[in-house]
């Protein structure tokens, strides 16, 4: 197996047989499986999210009340937070695994295009988001770290106003700021842009194909994609025309 | 009609490449790409020049030998269809057309716009085939398939193997390509026995050559033969089956 072009320069050493999982996510179709079921799981939180922040709407007292109740989810059995915090680190390890099968494709993809691309070349079925969705992803990392800065830890630099538990009170004294609202703006264009190919991607990564519904996997990426961006910008947007207040 | 080529040309595998223009004149709407391109090496070799190398062999889109990036498109600009079965007539008299070879680290350049794809060979030596004991032929029709497994199946032998999948994808993927070669013996009968082991051992190699899928479409839509995406699908699905399943009491390990 020396033919040309490999993208191994030496040969593999013969090794002990590595567990299934392992073996599994060390092939691009296993990271790719790993990108759509780490994607999923960004997509329940992307809509969860979604929908508390609606309670924005409803006031200060009940936006704070909602707030408080996620750190109360599973109290009485479970103690304070400790419910959340499981979530929150399986939204990390699903973060970091999608991150790191996105570099590792990357890198693999880059290695096998070769030195020399074409001159010219007329793209047919590839989209503006498919041929963006690792920079819409780098988007989404940056903003997901600028937004916990602003609203979950509150660092001074960022939202110098914060005060711990005025979800409310934190929450315009940031957007009130229009660069707040441009960056929002962005980052979910940018999202909506990655849900839509991804939404999308998801089911042939994991072979989810069939005739009967495959004509409405591109539909449901389109209409999570809308609900998402316009859910999410009801909030920036009830604040600049003072619905919000 | 009178055409401007800009051709890639490059002596050897190991020679620095580059483009060259040449003058296509009173070209006939008839013609084929490809004889187009012997009547520019005829012109060529006339004036003592070193004519284009390219691939071809059949000339009627069912070989898979030929296959050139025309205008940024695999194949050219009529879709489903192979370089030599695409006409001039396609074009307009004063065009300028850029010739590139297939372009992937796994399809080296041998000459001008002739590359080596025998990485696909490699994918379909891992698992392209079934094993069958030698001996008198089995009746016809002794194994039931169903006509859609057949059409679906047949869908899938229809890759030729020009390697425009691999060309037209951002990421130099080969998915297609593996795809079809494992779709059409796994939606067979004959091709169970082997069916999660053919599928393992083809998508591991072919990603020792080639990209991952990202879902762009290129390749469908670059394909001759028009193979669907579908068969990327399914062959995920195959691959995380075999890495799921009890491969020693099925016989496949």
């Amino acid at each position: 197996m020396t033919a040309t072009g490999s993208k191994n320069e030496s040969p593999a050493k013969a090794k002990r047989p590595l567990p299934w999982p392992i073996r599994f996510y060390q092939s691009d179709v296993g990271k790719k499986y790993v990108m759509a079921i780490t994607g999923v799981v960004g997509l329940g939180f992307i809509v969860f999210h979604m929908l508390g922040n609606l309670h924005a709407f409803e006031g200060s007292d009940q936006l704070n009340h909602y707030a408080e109740g996620l750190r109360e989810i599973g109290e009485p059995i479970a103690p304070k937070t400790f419910l959340l915090w499981i979530g929150r680190l399986g939204l990390l390890a699903a973060l970091a695994g999608h991150l790191h099968a996105a570099w590792a494709l990357s890198r693999s993809n880059q290695k096998a295009r070769g030195a020399v691309g074409y001159e010219d070349r007329n793209y047919l079925a590839a989209n503006y988001a498919s041929r963006t969705m690792r920079w819409t992803g780098i988007i989404i990392l940056l903003f997901i770290v600028w937004h916990l800065a602003d609203l979950t830890w509150g660092v001074g630099a960022i939202n110098p106003d914060y005060v711990r538990g005025e979800v409310y009170a934190n929450l315009i004294a940031s957007l009130e700021r229009w660069p707040v609202f441009l960056i929002y703006l962005t980052a979910q264009g940018a999202l909506a842009l990655h849900i839509w190919h991804g939404a999308w991607s998801l089911f042939q990564s994991v072979g989810i194909n069939n005739a009967r519904f495959n004509h409405w996997r591109r539909n449901f990426a389109t209409a999570l994609a809308g609900i998402v961006a316009i859910g999410y910008l009801t909030v920036p947007f009830g604040i600049l025309f003072g619905i919000i207040h | 009609m009178d055409l401007k080529l800009r051709v890639w040309r490059q002596g050897g595998a190991a020679g620095p490449g580059g483009f060259k223009e040449y003058d296509a004149k009173g070209i006939s709407e008839e013609a084929s790409f490809l004889e187009m391109l012997d009547i520019v090496n005829e012109e060529l070799t006339m004036a003592g020049e070193e004519p284009i190398a390219f691939d071809h062999d059949c000339r009627e889109g069912i070989c898979g030998t030929c296959g050139l990036m025309i205008n940024g498109q695999p194949h050219g600009p009529q879709q489903g269809t192979a370089t030599c079965q695409l006409h001039m007539r396609k074009f307009n008299n004063g065009d300028t057309i850029v010739i590139e070879p297939w372009r992937a680290l796994a399809f080296p350049v041998i000459k001008d716009l002739v590359v080596d794809r025998s990485a696909f060979d490699r994918i379909v030596e891992a698992g392209g085939y079934i094993s069958v004991d030698t001996g008198s032929a089995p009746d016809a029709n002794l194994t039931p398939v169903p006509k859609e497994a057949v059409d679906a199946a047949f869908d899938a032998a229809a890759c030729i193997g020009c390697g425009a999948c691999v060309a037209a994808c951002p990421n130099s993927a080969a998915q297609l390509f593996t795809a079809a070669k494992i779709g059409h013996l796994n939606l067979l009968p004959q091709g169970q026995p082997e069916r999660l082991t053919r599928t393992a051992a083809m998508v591991d190699t072919m990603e020792e050559y080639f990209g991952s899928c990202t879902n762009h479409g290129e390749c469908e839509s670059a394909c001759p033969q028009g193979i669907s995406l579908d068969y990327i699908a399914q062959m995920n699905r195959d691959y995380l089956k075999a890495q799921l399943a009890d491969l020693r009491r099925s016989g496949q390990k």
